[in-house]
């Protein structure tokens, strides 16, 4: 058998390099999607940060509120 | 230089084509599953970011495909003997069992997370126990065990709407178990009827399947008693959230259709289906096919029905089965 640059191996590598390129952009756009849809429909946003915030606990706002 | 091979036909790692990975997932079952889950999650009360539904559905159906690929890596041995599976990727020589594994369990651990991330914990482990059910419990427990496995392997094709409903809603229904119900019962009378007239060589793999342990008769015995079973369940989703008036006046339809063809086929004898090439066998499972693919489309329906206030108001006149 001669040895071409086209060789049915070659073939089957550019199939799977293909085709995992588009299985893993296609992933990291579902996932920069979902982390859009996440933060838009998301509540808030702030969490503690290494020390204690008394506006971001729950149990500190609704004492607060009474 | 020892180590060059021009015999192309062994699998070695990273061997294989794209399209055979993609062959591993079970793509034909993977599109059922899409429409399942699809319409479980429009149909479902309350709503999702046109993103996150996109990215529930192709979890579901990723997950439905890593159990696909776990079945055939458990199951090699099987499709090397079976006419219908020898060229499947593993019996074929394209992909290693240990690729099919690899593949199978990756995925599984990929579309449980995501899936959970993108909607909620109780529908990631709902896809967690389908992969885990078909895989485990079907195909390396029940399969080779008992006649009645393609009755509790049918569990696992009825969880997608479910899991469907679960992203929106993050629980389980009535609403929802009746879709899974529609199709669990569904399964038997539809791969039966196709049993019957489809000369399988399961016996060859020691498959032991309902139409070589009890015979013929008592198949068909099977699809008139499983039909009857399913009748109840299509009609009672009608008086559900996800039924109504179009859903159940074609519910009537199809149901009366398919158990007319169940108690034809019991009525029938080898001798009788010889002779007419088994056209009432034909005729039934070609004809399940359009009533479960009916059923759901008539849920979708019913969903965008719902939408018309003519339609909502002469719809909420039915009464509603509330059950939890």
């Amino acid at each position: 058998m001669a040895i071409t640059r086209e060789h049915e191996l070659h073939r089957r590598r550019s199939s799977r390099n293909v085709g995992l390129a588009i299985a893993l952009v296609g992933f990291i756009a579902l996932v920069f999607g979902l982390t859009i849809a996440k933060v838009q429909g998301g509540a808030s946003l702030q969490a503690f940060d290494h020390s204690y915030r008394p506006a971001l606990d729950p149990d500190n706002v609704r004492f607060q509120q009474r | 230089m020892t180590d060059i091979r021009t015999d192309m036909s062994y699998a070695a790692e990273g061997d294989a084509r794209f399209g055979d990975y993609v062959a591993l997932l079970k793509p034909r079952v993977m599109s059922l599953v899409v429409f399942t889950a699809l319409a479980g999650l429009l149909v479902a009360p309350g709503s999702l970011h046109p993103i996150e539904a996109l990215a529930a559905i192709i979890f579901i159906a990723l997950g439905a495909g890593a159990s696909g690929a776990l079945n055939m890596w458990w199951d090699a041995d099987i499709d090397r003997v079976m006419k219908r599976t020898m060229k499947r990727p593993i019996p074929a020589g394209k992909v290693t069992p240990e690729e099919a594994l690899g593949l199978g369990v990756g995925l599984s651990g990929l579309s449980v997370i995501m899936l959970w991330l993108a909607t909620n914990a109780l529908a990631g482990f709902l896809l967690a126990f389908t992969i885990f059910f078909y895989a485990v419990i079907y195909s390396m427990w029940l399969k080779r065990a008992t006649p009645q496995n393609i009755v509790i392997g049918g569990a696992a094709g009825a969880f997608p709407p479910m899991i469907g409903w679960v992203a929106v809603t993050g629980s389980i229904s009535v609403e929802a178990c009746l879709m899974f119900l529609l199709i669990f019962m569904w399964t038997p009378p539809h791969f039966w009827a196709l049993a019957l007239f489809m000369k399988s060589d399961y016996h060859k793999a020691r498959v032991p399947m309902l139409t070589v342990t009890h015979g013929r008769q008592v198949t068909r015995a099977h699809v008139l008693a499983y039909t009857l079973a399913l009748v109840p369940v299509a009609l009672m989703a009608g008086f559900t959230s996800i039924g109504g008036p179009v859903y159940l006046a074609l519910a009537l339809v199809l149901n009366a259709i398919f158990l007319q063809g169940a108690w034809a086929i019991w009525q029938r004898d080898e001798a009788q289906a010889e002779a007419d090439g088994y056209a009432t066998e034909k005729r039934v499972f070609r004809f399940s096919l359009a009533y479960l693919f009916l059923h759901f489309t008539a849920f979708l329906a019913e969903a965008m029905l719902a939408y018309l206030p003519v339609y909502a108001a002469f719809a909420a006149r039915l009464p509603l089965l509330e059950v939890f």
